[in-house]
């Protein structure tokens, strides 16, 4: 065991890396819980498309400079999602069609933007992220990113439940249903983008919807599947920067990788709806 | 001074994409009213519903409140729409209906809970209150759902088929409960498919074949004339209909 965490615990950037994943994982995993539950794990996957123009023009303008490429995301990612929202809303298309429209667009802008202008491994970096290359101002980025959507979550969180389940009489009660599902889709930005310093573009939404969906075959109660996706994503992140550390792995894939293993785990022994569950003949009971 | 309570359709058009589904419909819903919508399928009944509902915006015309506010209607909409695997219990959606009270930051006090679950026992449900809701029957749903617009205690009940597809002993609760809203003198609009329904528990009814064929008491409404007439307005899509050129005629 020794041998497994030693290495790995050298120099400031691990613990910097870990600090990293932890905010992402406290705030990220929520969000995933949400997307799966509003049937959105796909737009997430694809929001993340979205950032990757903004992310190729601020590495071109400073670089493999993460705060610089923080702001660029963001920017790029909360353009397109306004447009697909507002595209939905005012016109025949809805907002997934919409949205696989804009985020093919965005990502071919991205990939014009690059091209002739990295070597491979720098644009290794922007597409898997690279934790272990936080710096301060980054981290204290995704602190703040994190706690920022920890609080509009519990500020927001019986309107989210009740917009989730039952969005017709949530438009019957009152007209914040679209502030709402904006809000929400901000948040996801927000956090892809910071997932995205430490597990790139195409990772970020990984730690979102897999501790999302893997929690949901562990109980029936909201808070519950909210509290083990945290844990999920968390447990993660951690042995997967470790495993990286020690075994000179890409961090983000490593990471979601390790979050995969709860996903099958979750599938097989989970007691609400798991696999093995479902398919041992147990003797039922009473009316 | 009591500002008397009504609901006056004015020349009212709803539709979709300049297609209108309810075309022209002047009238008014009385306090205390407990009117059936009927109609064949496409007649505009749920859209109706939609507009009064403030889902919808009129294409023409208009839908004036009077003495009531948007926050005075409860709406149910038909169930399709809910997802079983939604990790949600039965006291949760039950107290949605506390929402105009609680908003987004109040808590749900004690005498909330209990004020549910009075509501949970009015529509038979008792003892439920644990339980996920996906696990429910269609019908046993629809008895939440009621009991949601218990707890809405709203003066204006909209109802888009509340008894489809429900069994006997539900139609028989949940139309006591309607019979309690309209002892009440609370306004109930409810779509409705079964015509001896109608007859039996409303005592006014609104023909819809997305024009009014009529609206007043049942038994005039409910005549042989009246639905072959509403039967024989086409319900077909007219992809190049021509404008219509009736306008105001209110």
């Amino acid at each position: 065991m020794d041998t497994l965490i030693e290495p790995a615990l050298e120099g400031a950037d691990i613990y910097r890396a870990i600090a990293a994943a932890v905010a992402i994982s406290l705030s990220g995993a929520p969000l995933g819980v949400f997307l799966v539950l509003r049937r959105m794990s796909l737009s997430g996957d694809v929001y993340t498309h979205t950032l990757l123009p903004g992310v190729a023009v601020a590495f071109l303008i400073a670089g493999e400079s993460m705060t610089t490429m923080i702001v660029g995301g963001l920017a790029s990612g909360l353009i397109v999602a306004c447009l697909a929202g507002l595209v939905a809303r005012y016109t025949v298309l809805r907002e997934d069609a919409a949205l696989a429209s804009f985020y093919m667009i965005s990502l071919s802008v991205g990939m014009v933007l690059l091209a002739g202008h990295t070597d491979a491994e720098e644009l290794l970096h922007v597409l898997f992220g690279d934790v272990f290359a936080i710096d301060g101002v980054s981290l204290a980025v995704i602190g703040a990113v994190s706690s920022l959507t920890l609080f509009v979550l519990a500020m927001m969180w019986r309107a989210l439940v009740i917009e989730s389940y039952d969005p017709v009489f949530f438009a019957s009660v009152n007209g914040i249903g679209t502030i709402m599902h904006m809000t929400f889709i901000i948040l996801v930005i927000l956090n892809l983008v910071i997932g995205a310093t430490a597990l790139g573009t195409v990772m970020a939404i990984g730690l979102m919807t897999v501790p999302g969906a893997s929690a949901r075959f562990w109980s029936r109660d909201l808070s519950v599947i909210v509290g083990l996706s945290i844990a999920i994503a968390l447990t993660s992140s951690f042995a997967g920067i470790l495993a990286a550390a020690r075994f000179d792995l890409p961090a983000g894939p490593t990471i979601i990788f390790v979050s995969g293993g709860w996903f099958v785990v979750s599938i097989l022994f989970g007691r609400c709806g798991g696999l093995i569950l479902r398919l041992t003949k147990r003797p039922h009971l009473e009316t | 001074m009591v500002t008397e309570r009504f609901i006056q359709l004015e020349n009212l058009t709803l539709g979709y994409e300049r297609h209108p589904a309810v075309h022209h419909v002047t009238g008014q819903f009385e306090n205390g009213c407990l009117t059936a919508v009927v109609g064949p399928n496409g007649a505009g009944k749920s859209t109706l519903l939609k507009g009064l509902s403030g889902a919808l915006k009129p294409l023409e015309g208009r839908i004036r409140l009077n003495g009531i506010s948007k926050s005075d209607i409860a709406f149910l909409p038909q169930q399709m729409h809910l997802d079983p695997s939604f990790p949600i219990s039965v006291m949760d959606v039950v107290c949605m209906g506390h929402w105009s009270r609680s908003r987004l930051f109040g808590t749900i006090t004690m005498s909330m809970v209990d004020f549910a679950l009075a509501a949970l026992n009015d529509v038979g449900l008792d003892g439920f209150q644990n339980r996920p809701a996906g696990v429910l029957s269609r019908g046993q749903m629809q008895r939440v759902l009621f009991a949601r617009l218990l707890v809405q205690d709203a003066q204006v009940m909209l109802l888009d088929e509340p008894f489809t597809a429900i069994d006997e002993a539900t139609l028989e609760t949940l139309m006591s409960v309607v019979q309690k809203w309209h002892d009440e003198e609370r306004m109930v609009i409810a779509v409705m498919h079964d015509v001896s329904q109608v007859l039996e528990h409303f005592p006014s009814a609104l023909l819809l074949a997305r024009e009014c064929i009529a609206w007043g008491a049942t038994k005039q409404v409910i005549c042989e004339d009246n639905l072959k007439a509403a039967r024989d307005i086409s319900s077909s899509w007219i992809e190049d209909a021509a404008i219509c050129e009736r306008g105001e005629v209110a």
